[in-house]
Parts: structure tokens; sequence; C-alpha cells
């Protein structure tokens, strides 16, 4: 009887690593990041120069999102 | 039945109900062009009554059009854009609104959480509660506002008499809608009032997908109710209740009709969520171009957080 094959565990990549390699889910945790920061610029209460950048953070976020969720998984 | 045989059934009754000439033409039609001929009206409509007004909105947040005016549109470029995103008022609105969505969402998901997990019990007659639960969320925005406009009455008004007979204060001492302080509160507990049941049914849908076997495992490891809780039940209906709060919170981000009827905005500006100004600026000052490139601005912001839903959604879907 023979032995079932023990296969290794992939070794953990770094972030910037995984996101070279052009994968959705990495570029898309990004997206996801940058969108939700403009909306918090957008909203917050603090400092108007945040507030005049939010928009185009979140457009930056969104066109991103778009891109990237054609990228290969 | 083979495919050809079915598709020709298919075309058969379609041409059987129309006239001649045109039933004639329809037998000779594939399964695509049947298909775009079914589904073309849908998009047809789609595109007359949200992309062509999208794609208006945009040209005309570039111009200085104004819609009570009859004078030729001009070109403005980013104008609109700086000026809204460099407005202290504007800024101010999008605070209010902040505040109105962290606060619904954050009391809704956890008073949502807390009658799904009770609901999730069986008890006797959960199935009853459940139905008086979520009757709020079945009345529309306008009756809503309306009953709790007499709600806060501070002379009949039922809740300054709640909030008497609990606290000992003058009922006719605090006005819920006319006081600054107050009034961003009282949109607050409307909406709260009316979309906790929306976020216990998702909850509840997150807390029934928890397999059973899971937990059995945990009583035989002798985990105690509390750590069954924050290791299990917790984590698992996470994903739901993450769909939940993106979903009230790009609901909320647009609230119009309930605030327009509780408060219109006031006392002042305190209550004027962004969909208010946007309103104000649109149809009261008419600054049609102005007020186009604020709801790009708000589209957009909105258009961001649903891509987060999306993906949300696909994450619950997976599991």
């Amino acid at each position: 009887m023979s032995m079932p094959e023990v296969t290794a565990p992939a070794p953990k990549q770094s972030l910037a690593t995984q996101l070279l390699r052009f994968r959705r889910g990495p570029w898309e945790w990004l997206a996801t990041i940058v969108i939700a920061l403009g909306v918090i610029m957008l909203m917050q209460p603090f400092s108007l120069f945040l507030y005049g950048w939010s928009f185009a953070t979140i457009i930056v976020g969104t066109v991103m999102f778009t891109i990237v969720s054609h990228f290969p998984e | 039945m083979s495919d050809s045989s079915a598709r020709a059934t298919i075309a058969d009754r379609v041409a059987a109900a129309t006239p001649v000439p045109v039933a004639r033409r329809i037998r000779s039609l594939g399964d695509r062009a049947i298909a775009w001929l079914f589904i073309g009206p849908t998009i047809l409509l789609l595109l007359a009554i949200n992309i062509f007004p999208l794609i208006w909105t945009v040209y005309l947040s570039f111009t200085n059009y104004k819609a009570n005016r009859s004078a030729p549109i001009r070109m403005v470029g980013t104008e609109h854009y700086s000026s809204i995103l460099s407005d202290p008022d504007i800024w101010y609105s999008m605070q209010a609104t902040a505040h109105f969505v962290f606060w619904t969402i954050v009391l809704e998901t956890v008073i949502g959480f807390a009658l799904a997990w009770l609901i999730d019990r069986k008890f006797r007659g959960h199935g009853i509660w459940t139905t008086i639960i979520l009757l709020p969320m079945m009345l529309s925005p306008a009756v809503v506002g309306n009953f709790w406009k007499f709600l806060y009455e501070p002379q009949i008004g039922l809740f300054n008499y709640a909030v008497s007979f609990l606290t000992g204060v003058d009922r006719s001492s605090f006005q819920m809608l006319g006081d600054v302080a107050l009034a961003p509160w009282a949109i607050v507990i409307v909406d709260v009032w009316m979309w906790t049941p929306y976020v216990m049914l998702i909850c509840l849908a997150g807390l029934r997908s928890i397999p059973d076997h899971i937990y059995e495992a945990a009583e035989v490891d002798r985990a105690s109710p509390w750590r069954q809780f924050w290791s299990i039940t917790l984590p698992m209906a996470l994903p739901f209740i993450m769909l939940a709060v993106l979903f009230r919170g790009i609901e909320n981000f647009k609230m119009f009709d309930m605030v327009n009827l509780l408060t219109g905005g006031g006392p002042g500006s305190t209550t004027e969520v962004a969909s208010i100004t946007l309103k104000r600026d649109a149809f009261e000052s008419w600054k049609t171009g102005y007020s186009s490139a604020f709801a790009i601005i708000l589209f957009v912001a909105v258009f961001g957080l649903a891509n987060i839903y999306v993906k949300a959604l696909n994450r619950v879907k997976q599991r």
C-alpha cells in the first residue's frame, strides 16, 4: 500500500509580492481600502483639506476596483 | 426531446400567438435573437430612465445651467466640483450625514443582532414575535415620518409623555424636532425603529446558517456559552453582519424622505443631510449645474460603497 503524498504548504508571500503577481484578491482589498478611505475623508469633521481630496480618492479607488476585478483569481 | 425540437416548439408557440406575417419572421429567428427580442424593451427602458439621465447629469455638472432660466448653457469645466469640495456648508452637511449614518448603523447592528440572537432561540410564540418585530420595516417611510412627527409633538405626543413618565422631566420642556441638540437624535431614533428589523432578518439568516454540529463539538470541549458566542457565533455571522452594515450604510447615505418629513433639514441646518442640501440647491436655489456636480459626487461615493457591498455579498455567497 502506497502512502499518500504529503505536500508542503506554499511559503507565505509578502503583500508586495502578492500585488506584483497581479492577482485579483490583494488588489481588490487595496481598492476597497482606498474607497473606504475616500468615504471617511468625505465625511470626517477634522480637515477641509482631506474633504477636498475625498472625491478624487473615491474615484481612484472605484476605477481601480473596476480594473482589478478583471484580474485572474 | 432534442434541443432543436424544443427550440422549434418554443418558436412555434410564439409564432402561433402572433399575426401571420410576423409569425413567419419569428419562425426563422434563432434562440439568441428571441432572447434579445424579450430583453430589448427592458434594456431600452433602463437606458431611458437610468443611463441617459446619468450621462445628462454628468454633462450638466460641467455647465452653468439653471433649470428656471432660458439663458444659453456655458461650459464651466470643473468649477462646480472644486467649489463643492471647498464649501464649508456642504462639508457640514456631509458631517450631518456621517452622524446619522454612524449612529443608525451602530444602534441598528447592536439591537438587530441582539434581537436575532434572541429570536434564534426556539421559544413559545417566537413566530408571532418575529412578525411583530418586522412590522415597522413594512411601513412606508412617508407614513412613518408623519406618525413620528405626531409622536414627537411636545404637548400631545406620546414620546414626550413616555420620557416624562420615565424620567420625571416636564414633558413640554423639550422638543425633539425643534431642539438643535435633540433633532439629529430624533431622526436616528426613527430610522433605528424602522430598520432594525431588517438588520435582524439578515443576522438571523447568518445565525441559522451556522451548523449545529459546531456547537455540539464546543459542548464536548466544555466551551462556555460566552466562549461559544465569541469563537463560533460572532465570527460565523460576521459576513452577514457586514452585509447588513454596508446595505444600511448605503441606504442611509442617500436618506431623504424621512428626514424631509420629520425636520426638513432643520432646526437651522442641524439635520440637513446631503440629500436635503442637494434638493435645496436643485429645486430652491435652482443651481442645476452645481447640484448636478454634487449629485455626481454622492453617486460616486455610493457607487464605491456598492462595490464593497458586492464584494461582501460574494463572500457570503461562497459560504
